[in-house]
């Protein structure tokens, strides 16, 4: 069927100013990836699943403008002992990287890996698989063109987390990253990732986890108050495994993060879960579509949003439990905190069950601050300030505590501290 | 200590008047006990004395050593000595009970220009607090008021305010929800912080717990004034013979 004329456009428009990287074992996934841009064409503000964004500027062909946020805190994550790889605009430097060598995990370049390689049997693959039933074209987009990304092979206990930090050095940049992870039959990896990478950031994540695999991701999205991103994970579970991913938000004026988990090995688990404070000029939006395809398995979705001055959060999310994926026990809830009038949350919490014998629950609210538990902390001699923001932290807590290591827990409620405290000056 | 005069306060949403002309001098070192039916106005003093949002002040004054303290923020009157143990503590759920109370009692400190109290040293001081109250390690790093019975609440707000060390305490039916065990813990929590410098109010509406927190001088409140004040006995005759004979004598 031929696109509407207007999308057509946009997507040429787009497309003629991307070059897809030649030769090497991605050729084909790429020649694929790009077929399914065609057909479906990029999204446009007409597409049901972005009724509550707006992929205008996601999908024309420049960037927009993003200035560099000039700050003097510490980059988050400083204090982890970790393995430190560092992309410049969506370019991996060496010079800032640590060696890319640590016990059970093979790290490649997307860029230089060989030409017979293991990811061939993922990159691209799960992306694909989450075309349906809901189309993400920007993914396929990102498949296609990708210039860089990592290759992760993880074989065993990985003796420490691999840490990605995505520096933003130029205005205009437009970065397109993809990674590829590939989590081994009992093997386990923490991923942190942090920073603003572009002015413009679309990236993908394939992991696929094997039987008994544990992957735990952390991540800050950068504070630069212009910058755009499109991001996209994509997952798929064997057996007793875990995937773990949890992301904060703040700042950035327009953000999609989407979220597709194929539980399809029995008693797997998948939790994510994102807290996000947003002031002002900002758009966050958190897609999330969860496949129960097996038995026993548990998901959880979290979702916290601090919304003020005019800041605007949605949340889509979607449990699909097959026909015989018994014993489902799948959780959704997404909350807002509307610290005025002006602000807004939009939701759309989704299920749809197939099976008989399953547990799945969803909630969705939005609210002002409690005022009985504001006076009851002044009551004890704290300042409605300092006072407001206790609660507020409280309120993003169901979902930081989704974190398992409670250092890292740590480190992000610094963060929102840091950020409320900023905004009261 | 503390000193209110003629004090008539209103709802702010509704023109109803709640408090009619209350006067009531509380003095430092003393315990006195309101009494009075439902509807007297007794849990709304003590929301108005400790700043709580609704309630407008058409007349009359409150001061806590000589200080006006009705235009004070709630956090100002907490750091100017002040401290209401609530009828129905707030759950807050997120903030861990020991963070809660270190931030309040630094954010009392620094109000007053003292220095700061250091992990340690507040570590130290709310495990011996807690161990008298029978507040064990996991009820101080839960949080707040979350999952906690009626009497933990209660005695979680005791431990509030032997930590913060107000001048003048108001106790809003802190015997409402208690068992006998749990109020005479209660109790003893409270008659360890009599001291000559702090004063106290209870309000309640049985004279069982004044049996565990004996008063000095006891007020009876109806229909929004004092309208008697004795010494101990009058609780016991309120005990015994309910409102009904004072109300008549008054009227």
């Amino acid at each position: 069927m031929a696109l509407p004329q207007i999308k057509q456009d946009a997507t040429d428009a787009r497309l003629a100013a991307l070059e897809m990287p030649q030769g090497g074992w991605s050729q084909a996934a790429r020649e694929d990836a790009l077929s399914r841009v065609r057909s479906m064409g990029l999204p446009g503000a007409r597409d049901e699943y972005w009724k509550y964004t707006r992929p205008d500027t996601l999908v024309q062909p420049d960037a927009p403008q993003a200035a560099l946020l000039e700050t003097d805190e510490a980059p988050i994550f400083g204090e982890v002992d970790r393995l430190k790889i560092v992309f410049v605009d969506g370019v991996f430097s060496a010079e800032e990287s640590d060696d890319l060598a640590m016990d059970h995990v093979n790290i490649d370049r997307l860029a230089d890996a060989s030409d017979i390689h293991w990811a061939k049997d993922v990159y691209g693959v799960l992306e694909a698989r989450g075309q349906t039933p809901v189309q993400r074209p920007l993914a396929a987009l990102n498949t296609a063109f990708a210039t860089d990304g990592l290759l992760i092979h993880v074989t065993g206990k990985a003796p420490k987390p691999i840490s990605l930090i995505y520096r933003h050095a130029s205005e205009t940049s437009d970065a397109i990253l993809h990674h590829v992870v590939k989590v081994d039959s009992g093997a386990e990896l923490t991923l942190l990732e942090n920073g603003p990478a572009a002015a413009r950031f679309n990236k993908c994540m394939e992991v696929e986890i094997a039987d008994g695999g544990v992957f735990h991701h952390i991540r800050a999205q950068g504070r630069d108050h212009e910058r755009r991103a499109v991001t996209g994970i994509f997952t798929r579970l064997g057996e007793e495994s875990v995937f773990k991913s949890f992301t904060l938000t703040a700042n950035g004026v327009l953000t999609r993060n989407e979220c597709v988990i194929e539980l399809t090995g029995d008693n797997a688990v998948a939790h994510v879960a994102g807290a996000c404070v947003g002031d002002g000029d900002f758009h966050h939006d958190d897609t999330v579509f969860i496949t129960h395809d097996a038995l026993n398995c548990e998901s959880r979705q979290v979702f916290k949003k601090v919304l003020r001055n005019g800041a605007t959060g949605v949340f889509q999310g979607k449990i699909l439990v097959k026909e015989g994926a018994q014993k489902t026990d799948g959780y959704q809830i997404s909350q807002s905190l509307l610290l005025d009038e002006d602000s807004q949350f939009l939701a759309k919490p989704e299920l749809e069950i197939y099976a008989d014998d399953v547990a799945c629950s969803h909630g969705s609210t939005s609210g002002a601050i409690d005022e009985e538990g504001l006076f009851y902390l002044r009551s004890r001699g704290i300042e409605e300030g300092p006072a407001t923001d206790l609660l507020t932290i409280a309120f993003l807590a169901e979902a930081v505590m989704e974190i398992e290591d409670e250092s890292l827990q740590d480190e992000i409620n610094g963060r929102v501290e840091a950020w409320l405290s900023r905004r009261r000056g | 200590m503390l000193e209110i005069k003629n004090l008539h306060v209103q709802l702010e949403e509704e023109d109803k008047q709640i408090l009619k002309g209350v006067n009531l001098t509380v003095e430092a070192g003393k315990v006195h006990a309101i009494m009075g039916p439902n509807g007297s106005g007794k849990s709304t003093l003590s929301y108005v004395l400790s700043g709580k949002d609704g309630y407008e002040v058409t007349d009359g004054e409150a001061t806590l050593d000589g200080e006006d303290i009705l235009d004070m923020e709630p956090e100002e009157r907490a750091a100017a000595g002040m401290f209401l143990a609530f009828q129905y503590p707030v759950e807050i759920p997120g903030v861990g009970n020991m963070t809660f109370l270190r931030t309040a009692v630094n954010a009392q400190r620094k109000a007053r220009g003292e220095e700061e109290m250091s992990a340690s040293e507040f570590l130290k001081v709310i495990r011996a607090k807690a161990k008298d109250l029978k507040i064990d390690a996991d009820m101080l790093k839960r949080p707040v008021n979350v999952g906690f019975s009626g009497g933990e609440k209660k005695r979680n707000e005791i431990l509030q305010m032997a930590m913060l060390e107000p001048k003048m305490c108001i106790l809003d039916e802190t015997d409402s929800g208690l068992d006998v065990d749990a109020m005479k813990l209660v109790a003893d929590g409270v008659n360890a912080l009599r001291d000559e410098g702090r004063g106290f109010l209870v309000i309640t509406h049985y004279q069982r717990l004044l049996d565990h927190i004996k008063p000095d001088v006891v007020h009876i409140m109806a229909d929004g004034r004092i309208i008697k004040t004795g010494g101990p006995e009058l609780a016991l005759e309120v005990e015994n013979n309910g409102y009904a004979d004072i109300l008549a004598e008054v009227a």
